[in-house]
């Protein structure tokens, strides 16, 4: 068990080592669907959703698997569940709002191959939090995640208008601003703890 | 891409390395590639990790292409993935406790490397077992090759050594900040700025040659 404090598991998800910037989890949507503030916000929302019911998943999958002696099988349960938690999101999307749908376009269904939200359901299970802990975390991890992808969208819009070098246009530019970023965000080391 | 004209075998293994490197063409399974290549072996063990999990997926999609339905295809990839990353965990674990640690949570996570799922949808779903077996070999080599390139570069500006051995004289300044996070932004940067460059080159020059012929 870990007696870690709420608020400190809160800022070390989302600021100290947040999932996108420090972990290196979830770079597929970071540097896809982080052209538009508008489109990047509601990516980081659906993220955050999916991470907190996968979060509970996770937690209670982790205490049967446990219980029932099978811990070879986390992983494969784990998947089976995040996989069915985007494909519920996906429709409910797709009801509420289909001009949202067609702009996260293909990346909606990658939330499964995120590896933000697998990771999150593995550390958590590795540092042994408890239920309220976990959620706690997920909330922190998903909150930091649209934290950076909103942070980069900004940066990209402006980018968009900026003269750049023709061989530099594209990923290799978009690699480089995350590594400022990233610079930024280490400044939070230390930081609660 | 399976469409097209049947290519040599040897073609096969060959694009993966190159022509359509996974990490420096196509962009894909960036999150490994970023996340553990602070040292070279760390970069060599992933990406040989990653290879047999490809390889593997490849062989056992292509073997079952005709039976699994096509709803329910990517569930299936996924489950076969998860089930030969849980061998490759397991085996890791028995073979080097030290190594097992140091990659951490991304063995796991080879799960959700979308190159595998990506390769196995879009190739080992179409061709026979030797062809997505080939495939698998070949994009799973260039993504150790460029797994080990950015583990390299870090470790040798990071923290002057390769392997482990010290190459630079004793004065030497290690830039801590290629082993921190933000230096595995800037490397991948830097090395799709290369093959940008010669992308580039390459076009100009196939233009300045289409006139003539």
């Amino acid at each position: 068990m870990n007696d870690e404090p709420l608020w400190s598991i809160f800022l070390n998800a989302s600021l100290v080592n947040n999932f996108v910037l420090a972990y290196f989890l979830g770079i597929c949507p970071f540097l896809g669907v982080s052209g538009k503030i508008s489109t990047a916000s509601r990516m980081g929302a659906a993220v955050t959703f999916v991470m907190l019911v996968s979060s509970a998943c996770a937690y209670g999958i982790h205490a049967f698997l446990v219980m029932i002696d099978a811990p070879y099988l986390q992983l494969i349960s784990f998947i089976v569940v995040i996989a069915s938690t985007v494909q519920l999101v996906e429709m409910f999307i797709k009801k509420v709002s289909p001009a949202l749908f067609r702009a996260l376009g293909i990346f909606l269904p990658l939330i499964t191959t995120n590896c933000a939200i697998l990771g999150l359901a593995l550390f958590q299970t590795n540092k042994g939090y408890d239920l309220v802990q976990s959620l706690t975390y997920a909330v922190g991890a998903g909150l930091g995640f649209t934290l950076a992808l909103v942070l980069m969208a900004g940066v990209r819009e402006k980018l968009d208008l900026a003269d750049v070098p023709d061989v530099v246009r594209g990923t290799a530019v978009t690699l480089m601003v995350a590594g400022i970023l990233s610079v930024g965000f280490m400044g939070f080391a230390g930081l609660g703890g | 891409m399976s469409s097209e004209v049947m290519t040599s075998p040897t073609d096969e293994f060959l694009k993966g390395l190159w022509r359509e490197n996974p990490v420096f063409v196509q962009v894909l399974g960036m999150c490994p590639v970023l996340a553990v290549t602070n040292s070279a072996i760390n970069a060599l063990a992933m990406g040989l990790a990653s290879t047999f999990v490809l390889v593997m997926a490849n062989a056992a999609v292509s073997t079952l292409r005709n039976f699994i339905p096509k709803q329910v295809r990517i569930a299936s990839y996924i489950l076969i993935i998860a089930t030969f990353v849980t061998i490759v965990e397991y085996v890791i674990q028995a073979m080097s406790l030290e190594l097992h640690k140091a990659l951490g949570a991304f063995i796991s996570l080879i799960v959700v490397n979308c190159l595998i799922l990506g390769r196995a949808e879009a190739f080992a779903s179409k061709n026979t077992v030797p062809r997505a077996v080939l495939d698998g070999l070949g994009m799973g080599l260039g993504f150790t090759l460029a797994l080990f390139c950015l583990g390299s570069v870090r470790e040798i500006l990071g923290s002057g050594a390769l392997f482990g051995f010290s190459i630079f004289p004793e004065g030497y300044q290690p830039w801590v900040i290629m082993i921190l996070p933000s230096g595995g932004f800037f490397t991948l940067g830097a090395w799709l700025l290369i093959f940008n460059a010669f992308a580039k080159r390459r076009a100009a020059r196939l233009a300045r040659q289409e006139p003539a012929l």
